[in-house]
């Protein structure tokens, strides 16, 4: 925390900034897995950060018992969450698809539930970290300190995040879930399995937040209970970019990164999420499509 | 009022509503203070249930932070009680209109600017966390390190402070659990009541056929707000100690939905069958791993987890509407 007599120099904010941006690409990635899943599915997985702490907790253990970089098992763990999300949404998730909306949410907050707690009973309520080889690294650039785990875990966050991109952009596959998104009884009509193109679209989103995961372990310790707070963010960061926008999400999650490195530096770091909350609250008021979202109607 | 109450209600259904009431009242007379103990935490979640339930069972609108109202209360009622020594009741009088103010506002923001459905849950949470985080920098109310009220062997029940022994706060929650559920009742069988149903099956319908669907909502918020702000004072006053962390977690507010939903989303048995059957099974599984020697953090909530998904996928209406078919009472619900 800043002192509070002393004139803090620009480039701290400059940095804190750039702290902030590659944490939100992180984040962006997180929310974008939801934002897809929501998008196509037009489901609400209110077990999004849930998923996040089972990836966290493999790239943890990887490490920790055979010295995997998190880097490096970056797309075996995205594969594993990708078949967690494709079984959940085949065998559980699809059967709820024509129950009504707070059906959908109670189902997967009972699945949050079971996988904090089972988290909690395997690993305890200790925090667990990755300390790599790199982690006090940093770049200079002029005036400006970079933090190398940071920047390596937004490139990462990139690379996937265009990957998706690409996907659903040149794809055949792609192309079908975009259109079971546009038009659900046109992709009954002419042949779509959608019940599958359904769970590959709920795998792909556990994907994203798996790889999320996986890179966020460099950068912040993970607790069983951390599944929920990320839930919420990733919520806010989705709705903040625009749900259903895939680059509003990671405009989003940007946006809410800086947004908390700075209050954390202004006011107290505890404090950090009120202003979050109140990004949220300014955008369901003033945009309630989100930044880059389109309108309703 | 009395015929209003019991109209429309089968002989079978008052009978069996008398010995169960009959039961709680004489149940402190014959069950131990760790069965008192329980009893009391299954009436607190059948009434913060029975007040969630107005929001969500009667007018459909879902919020997934009432620990938001449960915290407003407490720390009302504490805070008053502690820095000017006024007592839980006229407390609870302060309480009103601040949690009658905050659900306005929150109610106000939503439905003005039409945030309906999974945003509005998203709101409601936030606003809980919202309250979380600012109550941890809220020194006048000791932040995060809690806030305490004094603890001392009591010779007599004071009812006007709230001071004295379980049995007490049995009976004051038991009378606030009975007052919710005529209340509810009231309120479903009367004309705001049938506006919130047409609101929840069908809200443009509903504003179609005339009504003024952003008023009956925002009633809809404030009475359950203002009702839940008393599970706040009489948690304040029963367990003398409040930490943010606690008090406006989201896990607690998922908690408190949890005995609505198992025992009946929208009846008004639900929420008090809900609470028992979770308490008594969460009880049940103590005691069976207290005996297999088991101790591990977590396993209560994910038993909990676990009768959600089960009650989710088999049962989606609740307990309740199946076990009133078996005892063929028919609640006018629905």
């Amino acid at each position: 925390m800043a002192s509070r007599d002393r004139a803090v120099p620009a480039e701290i904010y400059l940095n804190v900034a750039v702290s902030g941006i590659l944490t939100g690409l992180v984040y962006g990635l997180m929310a974008l897995g939801l934002s897809v899943i929501f998008g196509v599915v037009r489901v609400v997985n209110f077990a999004h950060g849930e998923l996040m702490t089972i990836a966290m907790y493999i790239a943890v253990v990887l490490f920790s018992a055979f010295k995997l970089d998190p880097l490096i098992m970056l797309v075996p763990i995205a594969m594993v969450l990708f078949a967690l999300g494709y079984a959940l949404q085949a065998g559980v998730i699809n059967a709820f698809i024509t129950r009504p909306e707070h059906t959908q949410f109670l189902l997967l907050i009972a699945l949050a539930i079971i996988i904090v707690n089972t988290l909690l009973i395997i690993f305890g309520p200790d925090a667990h970290s990755v300390q790599t080889s790199y982690a006090f690294d940093s770049f200079q650039v002029g005036k400006l300190i970079i933090d190398a785990t940071k920047l390596y875990a937004a490139a990462a966050a990139l690379v996937a995040a265009t990957a998706l991109f690409a996907f659903f952009r040149f794809t055949d596959t792609g192309t079908a879930i975009r259109a079971c998104a546009d038009n659900y009884a046109g992709a009954l009509t002419v042949g779509l399995d959608v019940n599958r193109l359904y769970a590959l679209t709920f795998g792909l989103g556990a994907a994203c937040v798996g790889a999320a995961g996986t890179v966020l372990v460099l950068i912040i310790d993970v607790t069983p209970q951390v599944g929920p707070v990320y839930t919420l963010l990733a919520f806010v960061i989705v709705i903040t970019g625009g749900l259903g926008s895939m680059p509003g999400s990671l405009l989003g999650g940007v946006l809410i990164g800086v947004t908390e490195a700075m209050a954390g530096l202004i006011f107290t770091p505890s404090a950090k999420s009120m202003f979050a909350f109140a990004i949220l609250v300014l955008v369901l008021l003033f945009r309630p499509q989100g930044i880059l979202g389109r309108k309703i109607s | 009022m009395m015929a209003q109450l019991t109209e429309g209600v089968s002989r079978r259904a008052l009978l069996l509503l008398a010995t169960l009431l009959a039961a709680l009242l004489i149940a402190p007379l014959v069950v131990n203070d760790y069965l008192l103990t329980a009893l009391i935490l299954v009436l607190y979640f059948a009434y913060i249930g029975q007040a969630w339930n107005i929001m969500m069972g009667f007018a459909g609108q879902l919020s997934l932070g009432h620990s938001l109202y449960v915290g407003l209360g407490a720390y009302t009622a504490a805070a008053l009680f502690i820095h000017f020594g006024i007592g839980p009741w006229l407390g609870f009088l302060v309480a009103i209109p601040v949690t009658a103010a905050c659900g306005a506002f929150l109610g106000f923001l939503a439905f003005r600017f039409g945030v309906a459905g999974v945003y509005f849950a998203i709101l409601t949470i936030a606003f809980a966390e919202f309250a979380r985080i600012g109550f941890d920098h809220f020194a006048w109310v000791g932040g995060s390190a809690g806030f305490f009220l004094p603890v001392k062997q009591y010779a007599h029940n004071d009812l006007w402070l709230l001071r004295g022994a379980p049995a007490m706060f049995y009976y004051v929650m038991l009378a606030a659990t009975a007052l919710a559920f005529i209340a509810c009742r009231l309120l479903l069988h009367s004309r705001i009541g049938y506006f919130w149903q047409a609101i929840r099956e069908d809200e443009r319908a509903a504003r179609a056929t005339g009504i003024d669907t952003f008023r009956y909502k925002m009633y809809a918020v404030i009475i359950s707000a203002v009702m839940t702000s008393f599970a706040g004072v009489f948690h304040a006053f029963y367990y003398n100690n409040l930490f943010p962390e606690q008090i406006f977690h989201i896990s607690r507010s998922i908690e408190f939905i949890l005995a609505p939903i198992i025992g009946g989303i929208g009846s008004l048995f639900g929420p008090l069958l809900g609470a028992f059957l979770l308490e008594t099974l969460a009880e049940g599984l103590r005691e069976v791993l207290a005996l297999l020697g088991v101790d591990v953090p977590g396993l209560r909530q994910l038993f909990f987890g676990v009768c959600l998904l089960l009650v989710v996928m088999l049962l989606p209406d609740g307990v309740w509407p199946w076990l009133a078919r078996r005892l063929r009472i028919k609640e006018s619900k629905r």
